[in-house]
């Protein structure tokens, strides 16, 4: 190890895809033989040379994994990968989710649920008592139930459609689970829309939430200001936001 | 502003400054709220990304990667164009106008016409200065070769913005030329009121395991402290050359480097990618280290220091511990 050498971690690192799983119809998992010491919440640049680089969310750092649905040209240049094929991956970035409390609140709207994997899981294997409140537009777009389930959560599903689970937005079935008693601190990733009535639904019962909050980045190390927001760098110091009730 | 009993406030082309210090163009400058952290985390000025005629949306990523002690970037210019800079460099001034940060715009276009069009639009925001950006090193694809690679093509750039405009002007200079002294004689001549050195240095990256640079546009460019000796040396000619002030720009991250960039020649000192291991309370941090320098070595302000390094052989620097200065500070 020299000194040049040492400089390597801040530049994109190849990695080789060591497994792909099958979420839906189109949504993959991807698993790299990358071991990264990331908190939940943290997300990291992967490149695709000749295509594009893109922050994606990390459902788990050791090793590197992270959940993406093909929605356009880099998604789909992703989902062409095989197993043994490879990415380039810099990073982790960002602040991360931090496991507070004895009851955890966590809620994933689409694929807003990746993170909420990685926090579940961080805070099961802590003795944590964990609610997932996971929704989608329908059953075939619900993410990660069984995972869920495993790892020992309770579980709400709410879809868009009906299909699955109630029927109506993932916001009405965190309030149902707030009318049966008060976790210590809601976890939230999905989109904005969402994010706001989370906020706003902890506001008036006065409980602390932690939201990850997405925009388009460019550096990720919190210098170009591309991805800031009334601001606050969503890259650097976010993308995870802790609103805390003032004490009366 | 008095810190340790010195005076850190310069005047750039009749602008009252805080302190020498000031956020360069390119970093965290894309809203009034960055800006106004900046400017409250203890800036003496804060300069906006640069904007043109009309929005760009830049290259796409990867634009940025961070490399030893530098950045090597690509953005493309990205903004929102002349029209909505406006409205961000008067809200900027709303914000800090009560702070005493100066607000500089930042400008760049394709043709001469156009920089004495963004000018004048841009104009409307009064801001305390404007900056002229010639030296953009990652558009060679759209825009052809930066008007900053020659004396000819920057003297024009500068005479045009000059007619548009009544507001101050800032011509940045490229140290990807052969002579910058000669850039910076020619940008003097036709009327620039000061120039700031460097814009960042053409550089590249490859990464051998993709066989490829890493950058979208291939080639960026790089910032930070790996180019530190290349902007002081830059600083250094500029000020040999022209009389105007010069501002300094590349690899400051600590009060030791804007002293040595001021000795170099430099009134004022830009500060970027600095932020990135100081965040957006980086400028005030090296505003409180070049005042406890000045403290300890007799220098009452910030004008007894700038071009110390050009005196002759013959001098020594121990004059200065007993009070031997240049004389007047403005």
């Amino acid at each position: 190890m020299n000194y040049v050498n040492n400089w390597r971690p801040d530049l994109p690192r190849a990695a080789r895809i060591i497994q792909i799983g099958v979420e839906n119809e189109r949504t993959r998992t991807f698993v790299l033989d990358l071991h990264l010491a990331a908190r939940p919440g943290q997300f990291v640049m992967v490149w695709l040379p000749g295509v594009e680089e893109r922050p994606l969310s990390l459902i788990a750092g050791d090793p590197v994994s992270f959940t993406v649905a093909r929605v356009g040209p880099f998604t789909t240049a992703l989902h062409q990968l095989r197993v043994g094929d490879r990415v380039w991956v810099r990073g982790p970035y960002g602040n991360g989710f931090d496991v507070r409390g004895q009851h955890l609140l966590c809620v994933g709207g689409g694929y807003g649920v990746a993170p909420m994997l990685f926090v579940a899981r961080q805070a099961i294997a802590a003795s944590r008592r964990v609610t997932a409140v996971i929704g989608a537009r329908t059953a075939a777009e619900l993410l990660f139930t069984d995972r869920f389930a495993a790892l020992g959560c309770a579980v709400i599903t709410t879809t868009d459609d009906g299909s699955a689970g109630a029927r109506g937005l993932v916001t009405d079935g965190v309030r149902r689970v707030l009318e049966q008693g008060l976790p210590d601190e809601v976890y939230a990733c999905g989109p904005r829309p969402m994010l706001e009535a989370i906020l706003r639904l902890c506001q008036a019962e006065g409980l602390p939430c932690q939201l990850s909050w997405e925009n388009k980045m460019r550096c990720a190390m919190g210098i170009c200001g591309t991805c800031e927001q009334n601001g606050w760098l969503v890259c650097r110091e976010g993308p995870v936001q802790r609103w805390v009730p003032i004490p009366p | 502003m008095l810190q340790n009993g010195v005076d850190l406030s310069v005047d750039l082309c009749g602008i009252r400054l805080r302190n020498p210090l000031i956020l360069a163009s390119g970093i965290l400058g894309t809203s009034a709220a960055l800006m106004e952290r900046v400017g409250r985390g203890g800036a003496g000025a804060v300069t906006s990304k640069s904007c043109s005629p009309l929005p760009r949306a830049g290259h796409p990523n990867p634009t940025v990667i961070k490399w030893g002690p530098g950045f090597l970037n690509a953005v493309g210019l990205a903004n929102p164009g002349v029209e909505a800079q406006v409205e961000i460099l008067r809200e900027t001034r709303r914000r800090l106008v009560d702070v005493g940060v100066a607000v500089i715009g930042s400008i760049f276009a394709e043709t001469v016409e156009g920089f004495a069009r963004v000018a004048e639009t841009l104009s409307a925001a009064e801001p305390d200065l404007i900056e002229v950006n010639i030296s953009c090193p990652n558009v060679a694809h759209e825009l052809g070769a930066p008007f900053s690679s020659a004396p000819e093509s920057a003297a024009a750039v500068t005479r045009a913005v000059k007619a548009a405009t009544d507001i101050p002007i800032i011509v940045k200079l490229s140290p990807n030329v052969t002579d910058i002294a000669a850039i910076a004689r020619a940008v003097e001549e036709a009327g620039a009121d000061a120039i700031a050195a460097i814009n960042t240095v053409s550089g590249m990256v490859i990464d051998i395991e993709a066989a490829r640079p890493v950058l979208s546009n291939l080639e960026g460019g790089l910032s930070g402290p790996a180019i530190k000796p290349i902007a002081v040396r830059c600083v250094y000619q500029c000020y040999q050359a022209v009389s105007i002030p010069i501002v300094g720009i590349g690899g400051v991250s600590s009060g030791a480097d804007a002293i040595e960039m001021i000795m170099a020649g430099a009134r004022a000192v830009g500060v970027g990618s600095a932020v990135f291991w100081g965040g957006v309370e980086a400028l005030g941090r090296i505003a409180q280290e070049m005042a406890d320098f000045m403290s300890a070595h007799g220098y009452r302000c910030v004008s007894d220091m700038v071009g110390l390094a050009h005196r002759p052989s013959s001098w020594q620097p121990s004059s200065i511990e007993v009070g031997v200065a240049t004389g007047r500070c403005i």
